[in-house]
């Protein structure tokens, strides 16, 4: 296996008294695209979401286990959220640029870990919207709102936002689902780009998207870890009946 | 048997002609209520306006009462409702709206403390104003105005007694679970997308609050607080014990100093002068400007928002 970026040992997670993820232990590799798929309700967004402590924010959340990131237990108490949040950082499924100018937006980021000088910020708007290739559309119109952009454009926006935080993975949960045909192959194109210098987790319900953009996949079902390879061996030669059932179409 | 499906069609038809009638009964109904609704605000303006229009000048606006209150203006009470209710959002709102940002972004759902708050907030819009009024004169004068007149000026009567302060105060306290819910409400129009958007690029949640949840809702805190304290400037019950005056020959120059009021001045008008027939215009020209007062307020609050509706685009 390639370097490992995210190590994930016996990681179990309830709602309440009901769980939703029950232990799973996986290595995601660094600099890879890994995309997470099974069937809805089966965990892989709730999974996703363990990985920067976004369940946090839910009450009655409780999770077992370890996650590690670069050799990190980030479920350590003496963990700081907010740092974690800044090296992995998160793109949603509906696109959430705030109600604020394109520049903004992407500023933000920066903003709170107070860089405040004007040429700096430039610099970093730039690179990010270069970054993900959305620069050349929206250049001369840097302090409109965001919200006046189409949706692909706006969940470009935002991973131009993540990426100005300068994180080290990016978690996708389902990005490109709310997006029609071309505006989801600028952003699968863009994922094949992003890869070359972060780790990047996505969660889909597409298979064709997890075949074409991913290196590994991992197939989730009821809370469970059911296989985790090399996508080409998922989808051509998976070990389990589960697995070859779901890509296959036969079940989902 | 052959007259079977006939029957049924009639019943169908019946059944369907029924429905209709009751549709068309309910809709009569409701444009009835609303013309009822309509008509009573026309009237009451009209009445007030009709009565109060001649007499309402510069002089009225900018002088003192004369003559036992039977003539003269009613500047003091305009400047007494002003003071009073410049004091009284002073207090009320960053209170209130501090409350509200505990309430929504803190406050666990279930936890027993917010519950307990929750509980207080609507517990206390529901008490009648008059109660304030006798709570500002046991709490805020026969108290703490005591008190400070005790350890501070060694027993002479200062604060003990009614005064602006104590009337905004206590007014204050009558608007703060008007502020509390309708900030409480528009801090949750923010979505939660919004939220993790922030939260997800490694703000805390004290920066996610000041830099996206509040610039989001803060039309709806305006438009709240505003509301709730043009209410707040025309309540009388409050201030009776409390501060407002039946007639001052001078302006409140300090806190301690007690105040005319429009509200007050109404009531005063229209059942303790001497001559109520005959200062009717005076009474009609007060309302008027009370009215025009709130009105305005509400004109205020509609024109900020849609001036940061039109500046978000």
């Amino acid at each position: 296996m390639d370097n490992i970026k995210v190590k994930v040992k016996d990681l179990t997670l309830h709602y309440g008294i009901s769980p939703a993820l029950k232990n799973i232990s996986m290595n995601i590799p660094d600099k890879m695209v890994t995309a997470f798929i099974g069937p809805s309700g089966c965990g892989k967004s709730t999974f996703l979401r363990t990985l920067n402590r976004m369940n946090d924010l839910i009450d009655n959340v409780k999770t077992e286990g370890e996650v590690e990131i670069d050799g990190v237990n980030i479920y350590d108490k003496e963990i700081d959220v907010v740092n974690l949040r800044k090296k992995v950082g998160m793109i949603f499924q509906k696109s959430n640029p705030f109600a604020k100018s394109i520049y903004e937006n992407i500023a933000y980021g920066p903003r709170i870990n107070g860089i405040s000088k004007k040429s700096q910020l430039d610099d970093i708007v730039e690179n990010s919207l270069k970054q993900a290739a959305i620069w050349d559309e929206i250049k001369g119109r840097l302090h409109n709102s965001a919200l006046s952009l189409s949706g692909g454009q706006q969940q470009r926006i935002c991973i131009a936002r993540t990426l100005a935080v300068n994180p080290e993975i990016i978690l996708m949960d389902e990005p490109a689902s709310a997006l029609d045909p071309i505006s989801t192959s600028k952003i699968e194109d863009l994922i094949a780009e992003l890869k070359k210098e972060y780790t990047i987790i996505i969660v889909t319900h597409n298979m064709q998207q997890a075949a074409r953009t991913s290196d590994y996949t991992a197939f989730f079902y009821l809370g469970e870890l059911v296989e985790f390879n090399k996508t080409e061996l998922i989808f051509s030669n998976p070990e389990k009946k589960q697995t070859e059932d779901y890509v296959t179409g036969r079940f989902g | 048997m052959i007259n079977f499906p006939f029957a049924l069609l009639n019943r169908t038809k019946a059944l369907l002609m029924s429905r209709n009638a009751k549709d068309s009964l309910i809709k009569s109904f409701t444009a009835l209520s609303v013309l009822l609704i309509v008509f009573i605000i026309v009237a009451m303006l009209s009445v007030i306006f009709i009565g109060g229009w001649s007499h309402l000048n510069y002089s009225f606006l900018s002088e003192f009462p004369s003559d036992g209150m039977t003539k003269g203006g009613i500047f003091p009470a305009i400047v007494g409702t002003a003071l009073m209710t410049i004091i009284m959002a002073v207090a009320a709102v960053p209170f209130g709206v501090v409350t509200a940002i505990y309430l929504a972004e803190y406050a666990k759902e279930s936890s027993v403390f917010a519950r307990t708050i929750r509980f207080a907030v609507k517990t206390l819009a529901v008490v009648p104003s008059i109660i304030f009024g006798l709570f500002g004169l046991g709490f805020f004068i026969g108290f703490i105005g005591k008190n400070i007149d005790m350890v501070v000026n060694g027993g002479e009567l200062r604060w003990g007694q009614p005064n602006i302060l104590w009337a905004s105060l206590t007014m204050a306290l009558l608007t703060l679970p008007v502020v509390i819910v309708s900030v409480e409400e528009a801090i949750r129009t923010i979505p939660k997308e919004m939220r993790e958007a922030s939260l997800a690029l490694g703000a805390t949640k004290w920066q996610t609050i000041k830099r996206v949840v509040l610039p989001g809702s803060v039309s709806g805190i305006l438009t709240g607080t505003i509301l709730a304290i043009s209410r707040g400037a025309g309540e009388v019950a409050p201030i009776l014990f409390t501060g407002a005056a039946y007639f001052l020959s001078d302006l409140p120059h300090s806190l301690s100093d007690q105040f005319m009021s429009l509200g007050y001045h109404i009531y005063i008008m229209s059942t303790q002068s001497s001559d109520v027939d005959g200062t009717l215009p005076i009474q009609f020209a007060t309302t008027l400007v009370l009215l025009l007062l709130t009105f305005s307020l509400n004109a205020v609050s509609v024109a900020l928002r849609y001036r940061i509706r039109q500046r978000a685009k």
